[in-house]
């Protein structure tokens, strides 16, 4: 067998010792925390724009619509509410959702936390499908149209990452790397011959992909998204407790029992979905699912029952935050929601990049 | 958990008999007339290799020769071109990988950790085999014995990746021995390991065959073999060229061919163990014993 060297996140020494009994306390406290936050940002979300609505507003117009009282608001307020603000910020938490996860199960799988589907060139991939549904003008699948291609071609793509990425039951973060960065050129040429045959109107539709935005938001476009979000999310814990197995390696994993060639499809597929729901609405938005598994498993330790549902709700809370941020930092004017993220979140890759490199004593 | 029971009832008397005596006819492993390719070098040739409950099997040879490789072949981790397989007297690919793993635990050479888990959740990680069974419940007791045994109990709370490299192999046995199989399967094990924890390791070798199970062990140290295991195979460039027990097998006529270097066996003036020696003569007189 090659020798093989430490990987990636080798935890600093001082992380030893008390850290340990906070660790297990830790899920239980993140987890109310982030719910917590996710309720706030949400109203507030729901609430703050170009037309303000009151806090108390917001909560009598929910319990109206749900037979629990309350009051119908006005017009204006209860159109832009129900037909502006919350599907976009029901979105919001969707896709936050998935890419939080999608990121959490693809540093599992590649046992890599440099692992990201918008860096690897998995959400690219997706949107090539997504922009020749546009511009060819497919409804064969009526409203899903664009999400089934999404996920087509997303598959195909982690497939690909996947089978170029790895040698000897490992991805070196190198490889990996590399490897995004072709997909990704391969997956912006096709994007850009969508975008040289689409017409004006597909033109508007396709070029908000490459910047990520939530600004389209309808309640038929959270249905659409809907079905592979809510598989994807629901079907990754199932994955947990084997995605620990893996971060053994291929073969301990196998000898504790992981049947891992099929783990290894279900989860490529989970993240297919995930990514595809999260790209077929909101283009490619990046690092989320980078930034966030990153931040739990700093605070919570590397245990993936914790870690994938935890990363789901830590998506959604930094999704719905940062769309926020993109409608009212320059208003009237909207910031994309993709470059707010990628603003963000490129600095923390690059340290992110330093911290491994210094820890493998570098590439080589 | 029947199937434990099954190889509960099938190990146990071998146990009950006595420990250190000779080990009985069954099979835990068996490999036939295997042979195995890594690349283009055909690494094992037709090697025949029987695991049997209660007793401790050690494979030894110089670099190169197919120890490891027959191991992960015995534990169904490369595919084979020739001969065959058996586990607990069925082909091994009859089994599910969830059953395998209540059969038999493998030690790789070397461990790593993608993420920072502690020491605790490592071994732990042992213990998926189980659960959903009966024996379920005795996770924590299996989990703390074997941190124990393995003297890792000291720092199971640190990160994995903090620990030094002895620290590491120990802590990987233990994850190997609270999977509690009836196989254990383990490459070099005493590797990086001091002179007080390479005679901890082989004990608890010792200890997991008086209690029925079967070890195979691939060692460096031939002193260690003698010592401590019931029968040991030299291997021989890809093929097993003595099998048995020690004081037959550990010769100085076949070592010297296999390991291309002068050797004698002597009695340790004590207990009269045989000692295998490198043959110094040319560097000087002394270094040798009566």
């Amino acid at each position: 067998m090659a020798q093989r060297e430490p990987t990636a996140s080798a935890a600093p020494q001082r992380e030893a010792g008390g850290r340990a009994g906070r660790r297990r306390a830790a899920p239980a406290l993140l987890t109310a925390g982030l719910l917590a936050a996710l309720l706030v940002l949400v109203l507030l979300s729901a609430g703050i724009g170009a037309y303000g609505i009151p806090l108390g507003d917001i909560i009598g117009s929910v319990r109206h619509r749900a037979g629990l009282g309350g009051a119908e608001l006005d017009r204006v307020a209860e159109s832009v509410l129900w037909n502006v603000r919350l599907p976009r910020v029901v979105l919001a938490v969707l896709i936050g959702a998935s890419l939080g996860c999608a990121g959490a199960l693809m540093q599992g799988v590649f046992g890599n936390p440099l692992a990201e589907p918008a860096v690897i060139g998995i959400s690219s991939g997706a949107a090539v499908g997504a922009a020749s549904s546009i511009t060819l003008g497919l409804t064969f699948f009526g409203n899903w149209t664009v999400t089934a291609c999404a996920f087509v071609t997303g598959l195909a793509t982690v497939l690909l990452v996947y089978a170029m990425s790895r040698s000897g039951g490992r991805t070196e973060v190198v490889t990996l790397i590399l490897t995004g960065i072709a997909v990704n050129a391969f997956a912006m040429a096709l994007i850009g011959l969508c975008v040289f045959f689409a017409d004006s109107a597909q033109l508007t539709q396709i070029t908000f992909w490459q910047l990520g935005s939530l600004a389209q938001a309808t309640w038929p476009k959270v249905l659409a998204v809907l079905p592979c979000a809510a598989a994807g999310l629901l079907a990754a814990p199932l994955y947990a407790r084997k995605l620990d197995l893996l971060s053994l390696g291929e073969r301990p994993a196998r000898h504790l029992g992981v049947d891992v060639e099929r783990l290894r499809v279900a989860l490529v597929v989970v993240v297919a979905l995930l990514t595809a729901a999260a790209v077929a609405v909101a283009g490619i938005i990046s690092f989320v699912g980078l930034l966030v598994p990153h931040l739990l498993r700093m605070a919570a330790g590397p245990g993936h029952r914790f870690l994938v549902p935890g990363s789901a709700l830590g998506g959604a809370v930094v999704l719905v935050a940062a769309d926020l941020a993109a409608r009212t930092i320059a208003q009237p004017a909207e910031l994309p929601l993709g470059v707010l993220t990628a603003l963000v979140g490129s600095p923390f890759f690059f340290w992110l990049l330093r911290r491994t490199r210094r820890r493998q004593g570098g590439w080589a | 958990m029947h199937l434990l029971r099954r190889v509960r009832a099938r190990t146990a008397p071998a146990a009950a008999s006595a420990p250190d005596a000779a080990p009985g006819p069954e099979a835990l492993a068996e490999a036939r007339d295997v042979s195995v390719r890594l690349g283009a070098r055909t690494v094992v040739h037709g090697a025949n290799l029987t695991v049997r409950p209660g007793e401790v099997l050690a494979l030894v040879g110089p670099n190169g020769a197919g120890k490891s490789t027959l191991l992960a072949a015995l534990a169904g981790d490369l595919p084979l071109i020739a001969g065959e397989l058996r586990v607990a007297d069925r082909p091994l690919s009859s089994w599910t990988p969830r059953e395998l793993a209540t059969l038999r635990a493998v030690l790789p050479q070397s461990t790593t950790l993608a993420f920072p888990f502690t020491v605790e959740e490592v071994v732990r990680m042992g213990r998926t085999p189980w659960a959903g069974t009966p024996a379920e419940d005795g996770d924590e007791a299996a989990v703390a014995d074997a941190l124990r045994a393995t003297e890792a109990d000291g720092f199971a709370a640190r990160p994995f990746s903090a620990l030094s490299g002895g620290e590491r192999a120990r802590v990987a046995l233990a994850r190997v021995l609270a999977q509690r199989t009836p196989l254990l399967l383990l490459d070099e094990p005493t590797a990086a390991l001091d002179l007080r924890h390479q005679e901890l390791v082989l004990r608890l070798c010792r200890d997991r065959a008086a209690s029925g199970a079967g070890v195979a062990v691939v060692l460096h140290d031939l002193g260690l073999a003698a010592a401590y295991a019931d029968r040991v195979a030299v291997l021989h460039e890809g093929r097993v060229a003595a099998c048995g027990p020690p004081a037959e097998v550990l010769e100085a006529e076949l070592l010297t061919r296999v390991y291309r270097q002068p050797v004698e066996i002597v009695p340790h003036p004590r207990t009269g163990e045989p000692l295998v020696l490198p043959r110094r003569d040319t560097l000087g007189s002394g270094s040798t014993s009566p």
